[in-house]
């Protein structure tokens, strides 16, 4: 099997679910992420995943559960209707502990909404999506190559911390084709310890139990404070994010997945023109990176947040700055992707409306420009 | 332990000991009303488990409904499932596991109601499980609601005139349903309001976990229960009410034998 192939994106979490070791997929089609299923029903089953299209969203994910629970590497993966179908089963899974990765290739909402790529699905992703107090690991590649990467590193996390671990990317990351290296990888579900999972009572251990049910409130309460101890250790240990050309840096762009990309260039061109950009890509959307915002609020005069939604990631933007320097918000939605010249003349208007008053965040995302 | 239980007790009494718990059942209390037939299609199916010695090879899928806590008394590996999600649970367990048994224990909301899609899709799949169905007509646990089950006539605390099928739905005879797709193996309809009833369940069971263990397809075993609290009645009356009212509906038998449907 080569190593180095030109892959469309969704083909790429496709391929490095199977070297990971992934046991198990189920999934329900829907645009723009039905490559995943059709990749791994081809090739993952030939080489021994088990790969199942069932009856609906609801269904896949109670199976991820099952298959977790009985100790799988499972996953599954859909797009954000199919995504909001599967927050009961989420939620009974962050509870459960249960290991998996999920995978949404968002597109544009609310509602049906259109095929086309978006982020606006960050705050159910990020801020629990459904009931209860409970996160996700998530993570936003930004190329084809990262969604292979990540695929190998949200089962690591996820068996880790049992818990279970989205990868966000829009359509466009889904649907674009490039290069795409796969690395040896050296953990696989037998690295972890699965003594927990429902597998058989034998006579030498008690029965092992899959639940999320506690009736007393002092036992919820305990599985509660549980998990935000273990949400804790997450954000001390697993922060992940890129910096651009901050050292130097005026303004700072924060862009996650595509729009990081776009930005990227934007910050070029804003350089090649004589003002110093710089960009921070969180790539771990929960844990968010505040602390590098900290930092940066002390070093940069400005920071605008670029993302492809009204201005959902914007809002802990604004909680890692508190206050101390203007946050501006530029974003586009229902599919319409920003050129790196649109934003580079929204980073000009910032300069020259904003930096100079010392006026305080912006909390208004900036009107739209047609 | 109940000391009438104790061997040394009944060595020591010249006694004859004709039942026993089996290991596969926990100690625990169980948390049932008086009466209701939750508790005995646990203790049946437990027998059946330590008899054929399955112990180790079982997981189980309890529901979310007045057996919401069956992993409390089986002493089997057990995973908990969302409301009506049991067999999509048991169809993720069971592709992981294929050589293990696998069951899910369903109250008639969970199975008929929220999970009817997961059911019936398990079903079709020929998931090679157990899907145990008890149906006792009403919602218990949520306190006496209308289930699908309920029969036409029967008050409620959401049908306090009694069900009327032009405007609540007709009964659900969901077992009736399932044994006609090709890839469902053996349905039956059992219950357990008098001895025999009981062991003609036990009987079931064994058949339904030879079949899985041949890998022949999916069962589906229907036990009408009574639910004593949620009918407003005591046990006898329940059994009573049942046999008068229930059966009529729900006729006890066979419904589906080595994937042949059974000519009534
Ligand atoms: C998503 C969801 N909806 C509703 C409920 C509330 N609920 C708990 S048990 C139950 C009905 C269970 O009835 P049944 O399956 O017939 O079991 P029984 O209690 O009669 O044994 C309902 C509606 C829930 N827990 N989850
Ligand atoms: S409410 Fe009904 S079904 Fe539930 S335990 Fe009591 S009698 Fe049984």
């Amino acid at each position: 099997m080569s190593n180095v192939r030109l892959m469309k994106g969704n083909e790429a979490i496709a391929e490095a679910a199977i070297r990971a070791g992934c046991n198990a997929y189920f999934g329900y089609p829907i645009t723009p992420q039905s490559e995943i299923i059709e990749y791994l029903a081809e090739v993952g089953r030939e080489r021994g995943m088990i790969v199942m299209q069932v009856e609906s969203e609801v269904a896949a994910i109670n199976m991820v559960y099952g298959a977790s629970g009985a100790g799988a590497r499972a996953m599954t993966s859909s797009s954000s209707p199919g995504i909001s179908l599967m927050q009961e089963g989420i939620s009974y899974m962050a509870s459960a502990e249960l290991p998996a990765l999920v995978v949404n290739i968002n597109r544009g909402g609310p509602g049906l909404g259109t095929i086309q790529p978006a982020q606006g699905d960050y705050f159910q992703a990020t801020k629990g999506g459904g009931h209860g107090d409970y996160h996700l690991i998530v993570l936003a590649p930004a190329s084809c190559q990262e969604m292979a990467d990540f695929v190998f590193d949200a089962f690591d996390l996820a068996d880790t911390y049992r818990n279970p671990v989205m990868i966000l990317a829009d359509g466009a990351l889904g649907q674009m084709m490039e290069k795409v290296v796969f690395k040896e990888h050296t953990k696989t579900n037998h690295s972890f310890d699965k003594s927990w999972a429902t597998t058989g009572k034998p006579t030498t251990r008690e029965r092992n139990i899959i639940t999320s049910l506690f009736i007393q409130p002092e036992k919820m309460e305990a599985v509660n404070l549980h998990l935000q101890k273990k949400y804790q250790t997450i954000c001390n240990n697993e922060i992940r994010y890129q910096l651009v050309d901050t050292d130097d840096a005026e303004i700072v762009l924060v862009a996650y997945g595509l729009s990081a990309r776009i930005c990227h260039r934007a910050a070029e061109l804003a350089r090649e023109n004589g003002l110093n950009v710089g960009l921070l890509r969180p790539i771990t959307l929960y844990p968010f990176p505040y602390p590098i915002l900290h930092e940066l609020r002390r070093k940069v005069k400005g920071i605008m947040v670029v993302e492809l939604n009204a201005g959902q990631m914007l809002e802990d933007v604004q909680l890692g700055v508190e206050g101390m320097i203007p946050v501006e918000f530029y974003g586009r939605m229902g599919g319409i992707i920003p050129s790196p010249d649109e934003i580079y003349e929204k980073i000009m208007e910032f300069k020259k409306m904003k930096l100079n008053k010392k006026s305080p965040a912006a909390f208004q995302p900036m009107q739209q420009s047609n | 332990m109940n000391e009438i239980l104790d061997k040394t007790y009944l060595e020591q009494n010249d006694l004859e000991c004709v039942w026993e718990k089996p290991d596969t059942l926990t100690d625990t209390r169980m948390h049932y009303c008086p009466g209701c037939g939750h508790g005995v299609v646990h203790k049946v199916l437990m027998e059946v488990v330590q008899e054929l010695n399955i112990q180790s090879e079982i997981i189980g899928v309890a529901p979310v409904g007045c057996s919401v806590f069956a992993y409390n008394y089986l002493n089997i590996d057990m995973q908990e499932a969302a409301h009506g999600r049991a067999a999509a649970v048991a169809t993720g367990i069971k592709r992981v596991l294929p050589n293990n048994y696998v069951f899910s224990y369903q109250g008639d909301g969970d199975l008929a109601a929220i999970g009817t899609a997961e059911t019936i899709h398990a079903a079709n799949r020929g998931e090679n499980i157990l899907v145990i169905f008890i149906n006792n007509a009403i919602y218990g646990m949520t306190g006496g609601q209308m289930a699908p089950t309920t029969i036409l006539g029967m008050k409620t605390s959401t049908t306090p005139f009694g069900r009327e099928g032009e405007t609540q739905g007709f009964p659900f005879r969901i077992t009736e349903l399932i044994a006609q797709l090709p890839g469902v193996y053996y349905v039956t309809r059992q219950a357990v309001h008098t001895p025999n009833a009981v062991r003609q369940l036990k009987k079931s069971f064994l058949k339904a976990f030879q079949i899985q263990k041949e890998k022949k397809g999916y069962c589906l075993i229907e036990v009408v229960s009574n639910c004593p609290s949620g009918w407003k009645m005591t046990p006898v009356v329940s059994n009573q009410w049942m046999e008068e009212n229930m059966f009529p509906v729900y006729p006890l038998g066979d419904k589906k034998i080595d994937g042949k449907l059974v000519n009534d």
